[in-house]
């Protein structure tokens, strides 16, 4: 008797270990294959940077042109100023989400009153959900030429209106400013949330010590949750090449005026292949951004890891 | 001592006031003007608080705009089968990188985690999707490459992490398949987890319009989104929204319906999202501590 089940156990086991695996792989499968055909599969569609393609002829059959489309673009005009523009408003964004939801997180964390701190979280959490689209409208009634609140504003006074959609110098400021409008909520929730994880004994330590309210915040506050804004940062450094496409398309209202202010290298990669239909320029430049992406990831998390090993990614 | 601490507090809220209002003025402006006479918009321009109350924009909207009413089924459509079907596909995926018996868990974690690092650009992903898949001008372009999104699927690996490993393992003893201790065990426990997921995939349904722009060409499956940006970039859709309104051009509200479209399409989720706010707030402050 005990022989005999001393020799079925194990096959047993491994029958049913097998089964096992093999139910674990059928619940994964769906979301493997989705995976593997909108991510793996692109990722060999690379090499429409380097060929001419038509679409008549598809992927393989398109002449190969080596590093033409590459040369092409970096040649044109137009890489100078998407790559400029990609730069800096992803620069600005990332020191302005870094500043303003820290200090609205900390003005947030002296409020005492509950339902209070429920409003305002309410409040500025509203940009959120809205889409490019929507926010569009609602900067079209402040900018619009004719019926705008500003040119109304600005008639008032006496002054004449501007035609804002054509006019670039206002643009940054406002992509800028949109840019936080939206995310602030979100952010601030972010800083606000592990503002609370820091121990309070921390403070009351501090108060005891003679340290005032007001130098608690940069000397205890703002060090506590170091490790959170290095994050956000790292993340956002490691997508500086990647611009939001709403903000710039939308925002602007695609407006050609505004272009030499507005155009990105997502709106590039969108206008080459939908409007000039220059397919393979437009995957160029999509393969320059995903390497440069892929660079600055790494790199970044390896500076992070050598000063502050606790806030790597990975 | 104390007064510091007052003061402090009043600058908070100062602050804080000011930022809201800033987030609020923008709505307010979008609504009245939803609201406010065609002809008082041209004279008076748009304006934090309607000039004269006049409802015809939604009148008309409502009414006998078949327009919107497809866009809302678009959207309703694409927003509830994206949901569900990305929760069911990621869930499951999570499910399995979370369970330390699966062999492949280490594997399919690197498989995912290489997706997040590097993308073959928006070119081949459109190729392949309009070229070598036929989805130009279906809907299921906006559903099915979108189902799968690896912040996501981390995310809801945290949540089954958490779930107690002993009730996992009694139910396998007691003879429970996969999929019985995934749906019947494992989904239950973690419904909180799973719902602050979903509503994040929920909003980014709602809100797209990047993927109706490239693959959708016939009017009629234009998504809410869409077909709001096209209202205000597209002088054609404008014009046949109007002749779907039964009227000339000239003599429609243009301004006043454009916002009050405006309103339509924004309205309804930014109600349920701030009622939902809990669910958001959950999701961000769990997503912040990994």
């Amino acid at each position: 008797m005990i022989q005999k089940n001393k020799n079925i156990t194990p096959v047993r086991k491994k029958k049913k270990l097998i089964t096992m695996q093999m139910q674990f792989l059928l619940l994964a499968l769906p979301a493997v294959i989705l995976i593997f055909v909108f991510n793996y599969l692109p990722m060999s569609g690379i090499v429409i940077a380097f060929k001419n393609f038509k679409f008549s002829r598809g992927i393989f059959g398109s002449e190969w042109v080596g590093l033409e489309n590459f040369k092409f673009f970096f040649k044109s005009s137009d890489a100078f100023r998407v790559i400029r523009n990609t730069l800096t408003y992803n620069f600005c964004f990332i020191v302005a989400d870094m500043i303003f939801p820290v200090a609205f997180a900390i003005f947030l964390s002296n409020i005492r009153k509950k339902f209070a701190v429920k409003g305002y979280q309410t409040a500025i959490f509203l940009p959120y959900f809205l889409s490019w689209v929507v926010i569009s409208y609602m900067t079209l009634s402040f900018f619009d030429y004719n019926s705008g609140m500003f040119n109304m504003i600005l008639q008032k006074c006496g002054k004449a209106p501007v035609s804002w959609y054509s006019e670039t110098k206002y643009w940054p400021f406002i992509f800028i400013i949109f840019h936080v409008w939206k995310n602030i909520g979100y952010k601030t929730l972010v800083y606000y949330a592990s503002i609370l994880g820091i121990d309070t004994s921390i403070y009351e330590a501090a108060k005891t010590d003679g340290c005032s309210d007001f130098r608690s915040i940069f000397h205890i506050t703002v060090p506590m949750i170091r490790g959170t804004i290095i994050m956000l940062a790292i993340l956002q450094v490691g997508s500086i090449f990647r611009a939001d496409f709403g903000l710039f398309y939308q925002l602007s209202q695609n407006s050609g005026a505004l272009i030499n202010v507005s155009d990105v290298v997502d709106t590039y990669i969108f206008r080459t292949l939908m409007v000039t239909g220059n397919t393979s320029v437009s995957a160029a430049v999509g393969v320059v951004q995903s390497v440069v992406g892929l660079i600055l990831v790494l790199l970044t998390n390896y500076i992070v890891g050598r000063i502050d090993s606790d806030s790597t990614l990975f | 001592m104390k007064r510091e601490g007052l003061a402090i507090r009043a600058i908070s809220n100062m602050a804080l006031i000011f930022l809201a209002v800033c987030c609020i003025v923008p709505f307010l402006s979008v609504i009245s003007s939803s609201l406010t006479e065609e002809s008082y918009l041209t004279r008076y321009g748009y304006n934090l608080l309607p000039k004269k109350f006049d409802f015809s924009a939604y009148k008309l909207l409502f009414t006998n705009g078949n327009t919107l009413r497809n866009a809302y089924m678009v959207t309703a459509f694409v927003t509830a089968a994206g949901t569900v079907g990305s929760i069911v596909v990621s869930a499951q995926f999570a499910y399995t990188l979370s369970r330390r018996e699966f062999m492949l868990s280490k594997f399919l974690s690197l498989y995912l985690f290489i997706t997040m690092l590097f993308s073959g650009g928006m070119v081949p992903w459109y190729i392949l999707i309009t070229r070598y898949l036929h989805l130009k001008d279906s809907l299921f372009a906006l559903i099915i490459p979108c189902l799968v999104s690896s912040w996501n699927i981390f995310l809801l690996k945290s949540h089954f992490k958490a779930v107690p490993e002993e009730v996992i393992e009694a139910a396998r003893i007691d003879g429970a398949n996969e999929f019985y201790i995934f749906y019947g065990i494992v989904f239950p426990i973690a419904k909180g987890g799973i719902a602050t997921v979903a509503i994040f995939i929920m909003l980014t349904f709602w809100n797209d319009w990047y993927n109706n722009m490239l693959f959708i060409t016939s009017p009629e499956k234009y998504s809410l989104q869409y077909m709001l940006q096209s209202l205000l970039l597209k002088v054609e859709t404008l014009q046949i929204a109007q002749s779907s309104l039964g009227a000339d051009v000239g003599e429609i509200p243009k301004n006043s319906i454009r916002m009050a479209t405006c309103v339509a399409a924004a309205g309804p989720m930014v109600f349920v999202f701030s009622f939902f706010q809990k669910y958001f707030v959950k999701g961000i402050t769990v997503g912040s501590i990994k």
